[in-house]
């Protein structure tokens, strides 16, 4: 499934100034390999060193935080819109 | 470091909503785009500051839905999601080191003091790249 997957402003530096990749898998957990492979720069960024996603980095599939569904396995469709939102915090 | 341009506007509702916030910390977005080496600012809209009562005097957090929305009205508008503002509520408008360490590269932050209800300095920041710190970033206000 080809599904969209969206750079945030704050990554692209690491996506050869990308805002947004078209890449293929069957569930997040796919798109977000093809999106390593693609840019290797992005993938500290991404994942810690054990490949899980950082806590401080939100993975959205359309308007649904995977996190809520089933993580790296949520199913994607084609035409989907997979987001890359960063957790944002201060004080 | 390019200089971040506001609009009069701007700089009127990211003290409004820190003077409406006080005493605790209001939070919001910065949507525009970059332009012969100037950070231009085009809309600012509010957020939600998520934490719980007691620490939201001097923190904040905008949920993750409400990022994701910012990006598609950025993008529906041609624009950007460029930074973020915030308020330090009877502090200087300078990065704590909790700033630091939930900063990301290339945003904005913007920081204004409220002192007593009332707003005081407001300055940008830019995380720098080895993350040990923000960089000053001048302010522009448009005429």
């Amino acid at each position: 499934m080809s599904v969209k997957v969206m750079i945030p402003r704050a990554l692209r530096q690491y996506a050869d100034g990308k805002d947004v990749l078209e890449l293929a898998g069957d569930n997040v957990g796919q798109v977000l390999d093809q999106l390593g492979e693609h840019c290797p720069n992005l993938r500290p960024h991404l994942f810690s060193d054990d490949g899980e996603l950082r806590n401080f980095v939100n993975v959205f599939v359309n308007d649904d935080n995977i996190r809520d569904r089933d993580d790296k396995a949520t199913a994607v469709r084609a035409g989907d819109e997979l987001s890359i939102v960063p957790a944002i915090a201060g004080g | 470091m390019q200089p971040i341009q506001l609009q009069p506007e701007h700089d009127k509702a990211i003290r409004a909503h820190g003077v409406d916030a006080f005493p605790h910390e209001c939070c919001g977005f910065l949507l525009g785009y970059d332009a012969d080496d100037v950070r231009r600012i085009v809309r600012v809209t509010e957020a939600v500051n998520r934490r719980g009562a007691p620490e939201k005097h001097n923190r904040f957090t905008i949920s993750p839905e409400a990022f994701l929305q910012a990006e598609k009205t950025a993008r529906a508008e041609k624009l950007d999601v460029l930074g973020f503002y915030h308020s330090h509520p009877n502090a200087p408008a300078r990065p704590s080191q909790y700033d630091v360490d939930h900063a990301w590269p290339v945003y904005s932050y913007i920081i204004v003091s409220v002192r007593d209800g009332v707003p005081e300095a407001m300055t940008s920041w830019v995380l720098q790249e080895d993350r040990s710190g923000f960089d000053p970033q001048p302010i522009a206000i448009a005429e």
